[in-house]
């Protein structure tokens, strides 16, 4: 397991937002958390990453136990991050963008630079190395996150909604990126409402409810469970998607 | 040439002058993206550092610009230490750094160290081994040195790593810290190294003019002055405090022949320029002269 | 430890001091409220006053006190228009703008008063500038106990305004959701200026209650912008209570400070607070965790 997460908990003001979460991540794999809107998916990244203390319970990270920990030293430890709201560098160009990232792994300015070049033709960014990240549409400024991302060299990768604002062809185009990632050996955990990315990409899938765990298993597995049909899917998208996938 | 006119001697060292201040605000505004309201406090430290220095321990003026320099950048380790340990941003880390100078002023206006509200006297000491100099030309040369040493650091932290970090908490502090950059101590870097260059323009003040007191030091005129340049210029860029610091020279020098020297009449018009500039060039002129390019 | 005798006119002093500083706190918190706006130009809008009411009496006789019915007008117009067309203009959002803009503004003011009316220290003289009333032990001057009301009074017809009149709902609504008020058919740039004017016709009140006791020269305003920022932070940003419990807080240290550190070091005591305040407890004593 790449990842352990034990009996996680936080409260904003008199709301539970994340409570008793437990999960764990096997290493070289995608897996998925899916989950309605405000059941705390994003607070869990939060916890896991260290942007926000847990009230109650552990994170440990390839078994070293990080809870707490402040975000830039989890990145340093292998495991990145990126956000929901895509928050660029707007004045800076691509391939400084990427170069922030690649510099935690390459204090010389002309190998970060290079390496940026390199991550930026990883995801399809290559063409857009010298634009200012201010001026890319938003599926480039995902790609940008991404690629910042992994510019650090993780091996554990949190992707938070990668592929939202995204419309079906650009989503098509990232998905190989995406299992490129966890087949170069990044292990992979993705908040995703995108429920064909969830079947296609991910081996696992966890599913979050009003800040609890509600069911764990394969993506067919979990999509066919009551508890998610009820709480998250609705009876005509499972039909539909039992359907598509059987 | 230059030396032989003393008009054109005296409005260059001005320049160069000017041009430190804003190579210094600009390291911690311009590139770390923290706009200090208060840098006279390191100003004022190094000038004293100077004055005191020499008036009371008798030390030689050359040996006054380490201590200076360990000062501004202490004072800076200092402020931002508090300040960003508790996570002050934006208009409140302005008004705190507004509040430590104004503290500093007070205190050396009230410590017979620092000669209290009656300032203190350099000693003339003519000689180059003295920092003092018989024609300014000399003075000229340690300007411009201590400017090319402000421009070689710019250019260090547009070509570095901690450059990069510098600015990217600049742009964006949280996404900086999910890619692995400590942005406490990025930031507290940035205000002990702006200190720093900031102390040497204290320094070169107390030379040059023989004299400092609380007001001159610690006050806002100097906290302002450092401000504008960058702002015409272009902040955050290796010119702009420089291209910034010769246009307000120009604009300077044309308005006192309009107005006879009236007091108050730059400074008024200074002011106008920077609302001006906020409202229409927000990137500084040479923010406006890259998009046209 | 201190004698009651100094004790109680140090006490008494501060408090009239710290009504004025509070009537001038009160602007500057309704302005932050509001507008989210640090108005560095809050001390030269003061030093502009004060000038306006010493004019208005060196040259048309008119009593400091009776001046306020000119001075209140004159500033909420000024605040208005200078919110309207430069201010309001210039932010384009960013905070950093709008702090760097109202410097530039305070700095064209305090010069444009260096150029036009030098930069000689200038008092008024009315008829009980140097009347004194005894309180208890202690002799009060006059013009600051007139001051202590005279604040309290405008303080007062301020928060009635806020709070009842269509206006204030306004103002209120604006303070507390921009979007939401522009949906509601508000017109929140008229609403923001209407505010900064308020915020600087709280100044000319002030100036009114302050020049009999106090003097005027070009840098004048420098020394209250950085108590009256105290004051707003030290109550709480956008609180109208927190500005007057502050402001008297602030009078009252300041009086006491300088009566045991002598004057100008007593000064000292307010920016030490200031920035504890802002280290520690940045939403002040009543203002709402950020």
């Amino acid at each position: 397991m790449i990842l352990e997460a034990e009996k996680l908990s936080v409260r904003f003001g008199g709301l539970a937002a994340v409570d008793d979460v437990s999960l764990a991540l096997p290493r070289g794999k995608i897996v998925a958390l899916i989950g309605p809107n405000g059941a705390g998916k994003t607070t869990v990244f939060n916890l896991i990453s260290g942007f926000v203390r847990p009230d109650h319970g552990r994170v440990r990270l390839e078994g070293r136990d990080i809870t707490g920990i402040p975000p830039h030293e989890a990145c340093r430890l292998g495991m990145a991050r990126t956000f929901q709201i895509v928050q660029p560098f707007g004045a800076q160009t691509v391939r400084e963008n990427i170069a922030v990232g690649a510099h935690l792994r390459h204090p010389s300015r002309a190998s970060a630079l290079g390496a940026a070049e390199a991550v930026a033709a990883r995801v399809g960014l290559a063409v857009q190395l010298d634009k200012l990240a201010a001026n890319l549409t938003i599926a480039g400024r995902k790609r940008l996150e991404l690629a910042r991302a992994l510019a650090t060299e993780p091996r554990l990768l949190l992707l938070d909604e990668v592929l939202a604002g995204l419309n079906p062809r650009e989503i098509d185009e990232v998905l190989p990126v995406i299992r490129g990632i966890r087949d170069g050996g990044i292990s992979v955990l993705m908040v995703e409402h995108v429920l064909r990315a969830v079947m296609n990409l991910s081996d696992e899938a966890w599913v979050l409810s009003n800040g609890r765990l509600i069911a764990h298993g394969t993506p067919r597995e979990v999509t066919s469970d009551p508890a998610v049909v009820e709480a998250y899917l609705g009876h005509g998208t499972a039909a539909r998607m039992r359907a598509a996938y059987a | 040439m230059v030396a032989s006119s003393g008009f054109l001697l005296n409005a260059a060292i001005m320049v160069l002058y000017t041009a430190l201040l804003g190579l210094a605000w600009n390291i911690l505004a311009g590139f770390g993206g923290q706009f200090s309201f208060g840098h006279a406090v390191f100003f004022g430290t190094g000038a004293y550092a100077a004055a005191v220095l020499q008036a009371k321990l008798g030390w030689n003026a050359w040996a006054t610009l380490p201590a200076a320099l360990l000062l501004g950048a202490a004072v800076g380790a200092f402020i931002g230490a508090l300040s960003f340990r508790y996570g002050l941003r934006g208009s409140y880390f302005a008004l705190v750094t507004l509040a430590f100078a104004e503290v500093f002023r007070i205190l050396a206006n009230n410590v017979d160290f620092t000669g209290a509200g009656v300032g203190i006297m350099v000693k003339l000491k003519a000689g180059p081994e003295n920092f003092q100099f018989a024609t300014k030309t000399g003075y000229l040369y340690v300007i411009l040195a201590f400017v090319l040493a402000g421009l070689v650091v710019g250019w260090w932290l547009k070509n570095s790593r901690y450059g990069a970090w510098l600015q990217a908490v600049r742009d964006n502090e949280d996404s900086a810290a999910a890619l692995g950059v400590n942005v406490f101590r990025v930031k507290l870097g940035a205000i002990a190294l702006s200190g720093a260059l900031m102390a040497l323009g204290g320094v070169f003040y107390a030379q040059y003019f023989q004299y400092i007191d609380p007001g001159l030091a610690y006050g806002p005129g100097v906290s302002i002055e450092a401000l504008l340049a960058p702002i015409v210029g272009g902040l955050g860029t290796l010119w702009g405090p420089v291209l910034g610091a010769v246009l307000l020279q120009l604009l300077g020098e044309g308005t006192r022949g309009l107005f006879e020297n009236a007091p108050g009449v730059s400074l008024m018009l200074y002011g106008a320029l920077l609302v001006l500039m906020i409202t229409f060039m927000p990137s500084g002129v040479l923010g406006l002269l890259r998009r046209k390019a | 430890m201190f004698e009651l005798s100094i004790l109680w006119p140090s006490l008494l002093n501060g408090l009239t001091t710290g009504a004025v500083y509070a009537l001038i706190a009160l602007g500057l918190t309704l302005i932050y409220g509001v507008l989210h706006i640090i108005n560095f130009a809050h001390g030269a809008a003061l030093m502009m006053a004060l000038y306006g009411v010493y004019y208005l009496q060196r040259s048309l006789g008119l009593d400091p006190y009776v001046s306020i019915v000119v001075m209140v007008p004159a500033m909420f117009a000024a605040g208005y228009l200078a919110y309207r067309y430069v201010i309001g203009v210039a932010s384009h959002g960013r905070d950093e703008n709008i702090l760097l803009v109202t410097l530039g503004l305070a700095i064209v003011l305090e010069n444009l008063a260096l150029f036009l009316f030098k930069s000689d220290t200038r008092t008024i003289d009315t008829a009980y500038t140097f009347t004194t009333v005894p309180i208890g032990p202690a002799m009060i001057a006059l013009p600051k106990i007139v001051a202590f009301f005279g604040a309290g009074a405008t303080a007062g017809v301020l928060l009635t305004i806020m709070r009842t009149t269509d206006l204030g709902r306004a103002i209120r609504a604006c303070a507390k959701e921009r979007q939401g008020a522009r949906l509601v058919g508000i017109d929140v740039e008229h609403v923001f200026a209407m505010s900064f004017g308020i915020g600087l016709a709280c100044l000319g009140a002030a100036a009114c209650f302050l020049l009999p006791a106090y003097y005027v020269n070009p840098t004048v305003g420098n020394g209250f912008v950085l108590i009256a920022f105290t004051i707003v932070v030290l109550g709480g940003m956008g609180s109208f209570a927190g500005a007057l419990v502050g402001g008297l807080l602030i009078g009252v240290v300041e009086s006491v400070g300088s009566l045991w550190l002598g004057e100008s070091l007593g000064q000292i005591g307010i920016f030490l607070i200031f920035i504890a305040v802002l280290l520690f407890r940045p939403q002040g004593l009543f203002g709402a965790r950020a």
